[in-house]
């Protein structure tokens, strides 16, 4: 009887699609998120996760309509992140159907949106997402626009501040491997892990399924998000999940 | 047509839950309703409350709503009519929560919330974890995982209200039931075919 470690396929979704197609064999449409995102709960997906890369915000509402219509197709939780500016965005999203809210580019702004948002919809709902970049032996930065612009700001000291202000959960994404295939930043992962007593998701660099066990059993991360992998049909979840459980880690079985 | 009344007192969306009860609707003759209307609670068969983020702030809107906590009492003591909390809606059940304050509950199943012990494990407990049964009862589908997302937990006065434990740095209550009422630590509309399995067993309680 142990908490089981999350594995979650991330969609990227724009203006209400998926933009990179979803490889399942039963989707009539591979550019449907709804169908995607029950797909992926169906094949035994612990959480699913939606990035909003929508460039213009006016299409907020076509997300507000995705996330409700995939709540209620997906019997397993929905975060949902990308463009999170507020409280007020956290509410609408929440209220909307999803489940966890990640916001990144806004707390790296002005962190007191992770206070106000979660004083507003409680820690278990705010997930603090941090894209990070090595600079130095030890030592990784915030990145914000896609990794074009450096903050200067100190990544394990960012997700520090992150707990204190009532995050639930750290979404934390290594700039330098993320779409590389060559394994997650466990080091970073470390680092942030041992920093914060919230969970730790892993993002960014999964390639080979023992990837996966190395992100909790080295990096110490309580969760796996990745996306290329399944959305491409390299791997299923169940096979991630065996590959997982040969490794040791204790895994939600769906088969 | 049964109905199942699912609580609006404005604590998290509801799609999910409503969902979930309509997937495990055993025939096309259930209706799910939304409200926090009294004549609407009592006239449904069976209730749901469910509850996300902090204890005290779904306490005080349960309690805003006119003649909504009266409507529950009614319709659990006196009707005896089914009635489901779930996550902080189990909370609610307890006599007292000591989340932001000491804050009353509903009393329906004694007890009291309190933080979880986790002693060096990471807060909130989120993700799957293992149902137990600890009891025979109807509402528990053989064991399986559930999906949690927590950080306090219902402390039952009667170690026979608890019907399931799981673990997590100290074993805790994952389902609480007296007479007809029940409740459910972990989210049922968000546990896959575990979760629908339970939903299907309360709508075909008969306490």
């Amino acid at each position: 009887m142990s908490l089981k470690t999350r594995l979650i396929p991330c969609l990227d979704v724009k203006d209400g699609r998926v933009v990179k197609g979803v490889n399942f064999v039963s989707l009539r449409d591979a550019g449907d998120p709804v169908e995607a995102a029950a797909a992926y709960a169906e094949a035994g997906a612990d959480e699913i996760c939606f990035l909003d890369i929508t460039a213009s915000h006016e299409n907020r509402g076509t997300l507000l309509e995705t996330v409700t219509h995939t709540a209620q197709e997906a019997l397993c939780p929905l975060t949902v992140g990308g463009g999170v500016r507020s409280a007020e965005d956290v509410l609408a999203l929440l209220r909307a159907g999803a489940d966890k809210i990640a916001i990144n580019s806004a707390a790296v702004r002005d962190p007191a949106v992770l206070t106000a948002s979660a004083l507003a919809a409680g820690s278990q709902a705010v997930v603090c997402a941090i894209d990070a970049k090595n600079v130095a032996p030890g030592r990784w930065e915030i990145f914000t626009h896609g990794g074009r612009k450096p903050t200067g700001i100190d990544a394990v000291q960012f997700a520090e501040e992150a707990e204190r202000r009532g995050a639930g959960e750290i979404l934390l994404t290594s700039m330098d491997r993320d779409g590389v295939k060559t394994g997650y930043d466990v080091e970073l992962l470390k680092a942030v892990t041992s920093a914060v007593n919230i969970p730790v998701v892993a993002s960014g660099g999964a390639g080979e399924l023992h990837h996966l066990s190395e992100a909790v059993t080295v990096g110490g991360a309580s969760a796996v998000l990745a996306a290329s992998i399944f959305h491409f049909g390299t791997f299923t979840i169940e096979e991630a999940k065996k590959a997982m459980i040969a490794d040791g880690v204790p895994m939600r079985r769906t088969w | 047509m049964p109905t199942v009344c699912v609580i609006d007192y404005g604590a998290g969306n509801l799609h999910s839950a409503v969902r979930g009860l309509e997937r495990a609707a055993p025939d096309a003759s259930w209706r799910v309703a939304v409200s926090a209307e009294p004549s609407e609670v009592l006239a449904a068969d069976r209730i749901v409350l469910p509850g996300v983020g902090a204890f005290a702030s779904c306490a005080a809107g349960l309690r805003a709503r006119p003649g909504l906590v009266d409507a529950l009492v009614e319709a659990t003591a006196e009707r005896k009519l089914p009635f489901l909390g779930i996550c902080v809606g189990m909370q609610l059940l307890a006599d007292l929560g000591e989340e932001h304050g000491e804050v009353e509950g509903l009393g329906f199943v004694s007890g009291k919330v309190r933080a979880l012990k986790a002693d060096g494990l990471r807060l909130p407990h989120m993700g799957w974890n293992e149902v137990v049964p600890v009891a025979d009862h109807p509402l528990l589908p053989p064991e399986g995982d559930a999906y949690f997302v927590h950080s306090f937990i219902f402390e039952a006065t009667d170690e026979s209200d608890i019907i399931a434990a799981a673990d997590y740095g100290e074993r805790f209550p994952a389902a609480v039931a007296r007479e007809n009422v029940a409740g459910a630590q972990f989210h049922p509309e968000k546990s896959g075919a575990y979760g629908q399995a339970f939903l299907k067993n309360f709508l075909e309680w008969r306490p």
